[in-house]
């Protein structure tokens, strides 16, 4: 079944299944492979993605009904190559991550709760990546990174609807 | 963790839905799929066909009609969370949406899906018995509406046929004069499912008297349960002590679950704690209303 996908503002044709998942469609059709395969039944948010901004389980979709939104993959959201986004430069300046298979899932998390409340308190922070898990329970350091991203958002002199990328 | 083989439909109207539903004996319907989907990826559901009803227009969206909102069966949990119509005439739904899931969760799954899938540890359908919201349910080219309190049937189990569709659910406005709600829930960790919950709604006459107490609770029992005992707080102050014993025969008739995560003598114990938090902030929040 072909579905065309907008993937990182780029528009994609792929020829899959229907049960494809958008999460097996990304790594196997796309090679897109930052997004990760955790669970694979919407428990772990290693695959989060962001659909039309909100963060989504790409393993609880299938490729066929995501025709239409604009998908956003840990692959389309640094400024440039070689750029990190800021809450990427906050996760790195903070350790937030220790073998980093979660990483991906809490960055997007992190970027999608940042778009919507520029200076979110620690118990927003924390709910907002309580689909997330880090089996490595490095929480304390990505609860700080994202805090350290908030705050720099907030002294950045980019425009407000730039800043989070 | 992969689905079984299936075919993908996405119908162009509710009638279309319909008919394929009824067409097609094994198959189901999908909106947000955030109970369905691992359900398909576990192969504990194996439909032949998919229908989509998750873009249909008609069965998305929040308006005003006559004393209720009705909020379309597609519309996501996250829309409702945000919505100000819900905030506003719906304040125990707005209270008890940022419970549901998690957000990547709630950004998909729909309103009328978590009333369909009828979890009995689901907060909006805890919310529907609270407050005796309707449920629309079309099956073929018929409509009727069945009421939250008798909708649910047991665990997954509701009054829609097979080949039935979840239009809208219709809550009731917020009641003019001092209204307050409350919400609560215990569960492993914040977000997980709830072992129990209870949610309340109060209405207060201007002397501070109680003119209507609606509070019920889920996770208890197979399926969310209105405290029908609370009609006896019509005209009390909502005293911690007339509140348990209004409540106290409809605590110990609970027919609770026991499982893996607590006992059935437990959760009728949070059931009874938690029903009477939930009342006593509708109270404590109706009484700064003036």
């Amino acid at each position: 079944m072909k579905v065309d996908l907008n993937i990182n503002g780029v528009e994609r044709t792929v020829d899959v299944e229907p049960r494809t998942s958008l999460l097996d469609c990304l790594r196997g059709e796309l090679a897109l492979t930052g997004t990760r395969a955790g669970c694979e039944h919407g428990v772990c948010g290693a695959c989060t993605i962001l659909l039309d901004g909100e963060p989504v389980r790409s393993c609880l979709m299938f490729a066929v009904q995501a025709d239409g939104y604009e998908i956003t993959t840990i692959e389309g959201i640094a400024p440039a190559p070689g750029e990190l986004s800021v809450v990427q430069d906050a996760f790195v300046e903070k350790h937030g991550m220790q073998c980093g298979y979660c990483t991906s899932g809490m960055v997007l998390a992190a970027h999608a709760l940042l778009m919507r409340n520029a200076n979110p308190t620690d118990e927003e922070i924390r709910d907002a990546i309580s689909a997330n898990l880090c089996r490595c329970t490095g929480y304390g350091q990505i609860v700080e990174a994202i805090r350290l991203a908030a705050d720099n958002l907030a002294q950045s002199n980019v425009f407000p609807a730039e800043r989070v990328r | 963790m992969k689905p079984a083989p299936f075919e993908y439909v996405r119908p162009a109207s509710l009638a279309e839905a319909c008919e394929l539903l009824a067409a097609n004996g094994d198959a189901r319907l999908i909106a947000g799929g955030q109970t369905l989907v691992p359900m398909l990826a576990m192969r504990l559901a194996r439909p032949s066909m998919l229908i989509d009803i998750a873009r249909l227009e008609e069965l998305r969206g929040i308006r005003a009609e006559d004393g209720a909102i009705v909020v379309g069966a597609v519309t996501r949990q996250a829309v409702a969370e945000r919505d100000p119509l819900v905030a506003r005439e719906v304040p125990l739904l707005a209270k008890a949406l940022p419970w549901v899931g998690h957000p990547p969760t709630r950004a998909r799954g729909t309103v009328g899906g978590s009333i369909a899938n009828a979890d009995p540890s689901a907060e909006i359908a805890l919310v529907a018995a609270t407050l005796g919201a309707e449920v629309v349910v079309r099956t073929g080219a018929d409509t009727e509406t069945i009421s939250a309190t008798e909708f649910f049937i047991g665990p997954m189990i509701t009054q829609v046929p097979p080949d039935g569709c979840v239009t809208a659910v219709r809550f009731p406005r917020r009641p003019a004069g001092r209204v307050g709600t409350g919400f609560g829930e215990i569960s492993v960790r914040r977000s997980d499912f709830a072992l129990v919950s209870a949610a309340a709604q109060v209405v207060l006459e201007a002397d501070g008297r109680c003119a209507e107490c609606f509070v019920a609770v889920g996770g208890a029992a197979d399926i969310p349960l209105r405290l029908e005992g609370a009609s006896a707080l019509a005209g009390t102050r909502l005293a911690d002590s007339d509140i348990a014993e209004a409540i106290a025969d409809d605590i110990a008739g609970l027919d609770t679950m026991s499982d893996l995560h607590a006992s059935g003598a437990y959760r009728r114990r949070v059931a009874r704690t938690l029903a009477m938090r939930a009342v006593a902030e509708a109270r404590e929040e109706a009484s700064r209303v003036h």
